[in-house]
């Protein structure tokens, strides 16, 4: 289609766009390539070398990373995995349970924690365990995060379930399937795209969470992104770099993994 | 159409109709218990008298609002006078979270009309580079933001090097570092309602626009503009929303002097001089604010949907 | 019918409310064992409803519903012995044919080996074995069509449900599959009630059809007796093309009624039960049972002009005006002996009626 006769493309969009993307990358590409420095400085580059990401694993501060991961990936399983299920009940129930009262409220109920801001949400569970006389420690961030994990894990469940037609359902029962079984055998495999990019994306949200996690962690309990910021505000060092690339690289496999089966259409 | 769908009869699908309420339990439980119950919880602290070290006596005081608002001199027996030192922090928050979102909007709304109207199938490519970088932890992405802008950073290095300038560019701790922070945080946000919006707008529509007289700029003004309001708004709600209450941007990105409000709250929780009934208060009237602007989104957005 | 018919399926007094809304108004019908029963209607008109109360997908407001003899208004649908054929088929997208087919019998407790031998069977029935493996998807519409007719088979239902089957397939196919349906029928000895907003596939398929308007059921009867008395103005006019005249009854005598039109012109036809001297009803003549002429016949005819000559493959369709602003279509074989009764538009015509041909429709 020629320029004239085009009234839908407008010159400097492309370009607008190329800018836009440019912004949102260079600095993530920036990192990366830095990760990869030789030099114990950040500003000098030396030449290419993994020295700073052995760094991450056997240097000073490796046990600390250490003890951080394992408490960062034990969380997101675990929380991603409860929340995945919660919100898969009440994705049946609110798509699946006809009109009712509760309705509404449970859907804005839901989506709460992504109304509230992230801060006052952290205020509000510190305020609360204290309140109620929870130590803060491990298990005072895992129930956080279950609770901030449930609107993320339950939109892809909710947008898969509208999806998918009613009469498969009633098709099951109308073959003497009883309810429990239409949802095992019909329900619930044409729903599992939708699942799974549910559990992936809860899962990046609890690794990725800083406020919530820095509010209500005990003394001596970290998560990566917690001991991330407590080394950058010491200054930038190359390790810091080295791991953040890690953590980047795993949340874009992780988000287009979602993407990719979220895709799949398994009622085609 | 079937009778049954015609007459209502599976407009809305009711197959565990009697299983509801157990389905939804669990979400109640855990969301009642763990996000509503907190944030009531958080307004009766903002009522109490603080302790030093944290915490709270449980004696009810307005002190924490009144600290806020009013200056009663360094033995609260002054006279009340306006106490700017807060409202000056919620305004430059506001401010920054202001043009933050103005930038976002410079630069979201041409990047969505461009995706939406590329061939379908390359469409959802374009919306995932889009987002990728939302779910690239909030933090790394702030810290990369710092490296970058740093005064010897990558940028100043390479503009020095073409000759462009002779002395780095001064940006990390200063507004416009805070700015940059916020837009390059909350940019998908922009980007995705517009997006979806445009998607929708018929484009016959510009062709009809076209057909009478009207030039392309126009017909973006008057025809385009119009009909994609509804995103633009509810993009510039989601990219204000989340700024406001910001804290990693201003706190890695701003240094001392550029303090928001997300700040101000953290300090009264885990700086040394916590006063919680203070910080409570200070997050009871950010909280205030947001929910009156999703209000005022929600208003809007069912207007929206009302006019055709 | 023979005294010792037995009713398969038994509607008493149904009622449907959905709030103040009322989709079915006390609807009692009586469907035969082992009869093609159709339900026929425009969109709305309740038809999918009645269907879905006897699968069990609706609850039954007032009233019940018998299954040879057994209530089952309250039965969920997997405790009902009846089986549906789902408009768009809800064949499930992630089992393959077989599994498809072998579902319902597995549900039923059947074995793994067992059920996959009888859905076997049934896909030989439906002449689909050799796609037993695909997947849904990768079948045409008609195939697809198929595996929802074996699928919903296998278990032996007593009553085979089918709610708008062939709506989705093109006209050829439709009517292959209308023909096969019949004979499937035939075969399984199974009663099949059917649910089309179609008249001709009605009339082609059923050995009795319900026809329903806006919840209400507005004639019951074997598919001559719909299309030749059609009881009320709705059924004359939604199954085939007729012409609808408004007319005064002046007088009725020994069984016929003396009607007059508006443009003074006067016919007689049979009398019918609820019609009297001195109301204004309507008449329906069906344009086949037309015939026009140059010259009055011995049979009732009327004097008007020709406007119109409408070919239309089989038949050429006449529009004819006469005095009172009343239009006739008359419809006339398109062979040898019907092409010479067509007249030049603007030419003098008369419209002659066979004996019986007009019907006095209570409103």
């Amino acid at each position: 289609m020629s320029a004239k006769t085009d009234v839908k493309n407008y010159t400097g969009f492309r370009t607008l766009t190329f800018v836009c993307l440019f912004i949102l990358y260079a600095p993530l590409v920036v990192v990366t390539i830095y990760s990869f420095n030789a030099s114990p400085s950040i500003t000098v580059w030396e030449g290419f070398s993994l020295r700073w990401y052995g760094d991450v694993f056997t240097g000073p501060e490796s046990g600390k990373f250490k003890a951080a991961a394992i408490n960062s990936f034990s969380i997101a399983l675990i929380a991603a995995t409860l929340a995945t299920i919660i919100a898969t009940s009440a994705a049946t129930a609110i798509v699946r349970g006809g009109i009712f009262k509760t309705r509404t409220l449970s859907l804005g109920l839901i989506s709460l924690p992504l109304m509230v801001p992230e801060i006052v949400l952290a205020v509000a569970t510190l305020i609360f365990f204290n309140a109620v006389g929870f130590t803060r420690g491990y298990m005072t961030i895992l129930v956080a995060h279950i609770a901030f994990c449930i609107p993320f894990a339950y939109l892809p469940i909710q947008a898969r379930m509208q999806g998918i037609e009613d009469t498969y359902e009633q098709a099951a029962m109308d073959l003497y399937a009883t309810k429990a079984q239409a949802f095992r055998r019909v329900l619930l495999p044409l729903m599992m795209p939708g699942i799974i990019s549910g559990f992936l994306l809860a899962f990046i949200v609890s690794l990725d969470d800083f406020i919530i996690t820095n509010f209500v962690k005990g003394a001596g309990v970290e998560t990566l992104p917690t001991a991330i910021f407590g080394s950058v505000k010491q200054g930038l060092k190359p390790n810091i770099m080295a791991i953040s690339t890690m953590l980047l690289a795993l949340s874009i496999v992780m988000v287009t993994l979602s993407y990719v089966v979220s895709k799949t259409d398994n009622t085609k | 159409m079937a009778g049954g769908a015609a007459t209502g009869g599976s407009a809305a699908a009711d197959t565990y109709k009697s299983a509801r309420h157990w389905l939804l339990l669990p979400s109640w439980l855990v969301l009642v218990l763990v996000v509503l119950a907190p944030v009531c919880m958080m307004l009766i602290y903002s009522f109490l008298t603080k302790e030093f070290r944290g915490g709270v006596i449980w004696e009810p005081t307005l002190a924490a609002y009144d600290q806020f608002f009013f200056d009663r001199g360094l033995f609260g027996d002054d006279p009340p006078k306006i106490e700017w030192t807060y409202i000056t922090i919620f305004w430059r928050s506001i401010w920054q979270a202001g043009l933050a979102t103005i930038l976002s909007l410079i630069i979201g709304f041409p990047t969505a009309y461009f995706i939406a109207t590329r061939p379908e199938r390359t469409r959802a490519l374009w919306v995932f580079l889009v987002t990728i970088p939302y779910w690239v932890n909030l933090l790394i992405r702030t810290v990369s933001m710092k490296f970058l802008l740093r005064d010897q950073g990558p940028m100043n290095d390479f503009l020095i090097s073409t000759g462009l300038i002779d002395d780095p560019l001064r940006i990390v701790n200063t507004n416009l570092a805070v700015q940059l922070g916020l837009f390059y945080s909350y940019l998908p946000f922009m980007v995705l309602p517009i997006y979806a919006s445009v998607e929708r707008y018929n484009f016959a529509m510009s062709e009809a626009a076209a057909d009478l007289y009207a030039t392309k700029w126009t017909t973006l003004r008057r025809i385009v503009l119009p009909a994609v309001k509804p995103g633009v708004i509810a993009g510039c709600i989601l990219v204000f929303v989340p700024s406001l209450g910001a804290f990693l941007a201003p706190d890695l990105l701003g240094g001392a002097k550029n303090f928001m409000i997300g700040s101000l709250i953290e300090e009264q929780f885990k700086g040394n001089a916590g006063n919680w009934p203070f910080g409570a208060a200070a997050a009871m009237v950010l909280l205030t604010m947001v929910l009156i602007l999703l209000m005022i989104f929600a208003r809007q957005q069912r207007r929206a949907e009302a006019s055709p | 019918m023979t005294e010792n018919t037995q009713i398969a399926v038994d509607v008493r007094d149904a009622i449907k409310r959905y709030g103040d809304f009322t989709a079915l108004h006390r609807i009692s019908l009586g469907i035969r064992d082992n009869e093609f029963f159709t339900l026929l209607g425009p969109s709305g008109c309740g038809k999918t409803t009645l269907l879905r109360m006897i699968a069990g997908f609706e609850d039954v407001t007032e009233g019940a519903i018998f299954l040879y003899g057994e209530e089952i208004e309250d039965l969920p649908p997997h405790q009902r012995p009846v089986n549906t054929v789902f408009q768009n088929y809800a064949l499930f997208p992630h089992m393959s044919v077989l599994e498809n087919v072998s579902f319902g019998l597995e549900m039923r407790g059947a074995s793994k080996a067992d059920a996959r031998t009888r859905a076997g069977e049934m896909l030989e029935l439906v002449q689909l074995t050799q796609f037993a493996s695909r997947k849904p998807s990768q079948l045409s519409g008609g195939q697809q069509q198929r595996v929802a007719l074996a699928r919903a088979l296998a278990p032996s239902p007593k009553v085979l449900l089918l709610d708008e089957p062939l709506s989705a397939l093109d006209l050829k196919l439709r009517k292959a599959m209308q023909i096969e349906l019949k004979h499937i029928q035939r075969e399984t000895g199974i009663t099949f009630i059917f649910v089309t907003h179609d008249q001709e596939e009605a009339l082609t398929m059923s050995d009795r059809i319900a026809v329903m308007s806006a919840g209400e059921m507005q004639q019951l009867g074997d598919p001559r007796d719909i299309y030749e008395t059609p009881r009320n103005m709705f059924v004359a006019d939604f199954i085939g093309d007729t012409n609808l005249l408004d007319v005064s009854v002046e007088g009725i005598a020994a069984g016929r009624a003396t009607c007059k039109l508006s443009g003074g012109h006067r016919l007689t036809c049979d009398a019918v039960d609820g019609v009297n001297a001195g109301a204004k009803v309507h008449l329906s003549v069906r344009p086949e049972r037309l015939f026009l002429s140059d010259q009055p016949t011995a049979a009732e005819s009327l004097q008007g002009t020709v406007v119109e000559n409408i070919f239309i493959g089989t038949d050429i369709s006449t529009i004819v005006d006469v005095p009172g602003g009343q239009h006739f279509t008359v419809r006339t074989s398109n062979s040898d002996r019907g092409n010479k009764r067509i007249l030049d538009p603007g030419t003098t015509a008369y419209v002659n009626m066979e004996p019986g041909a007009a019907r006095l429709l209570v409103d």
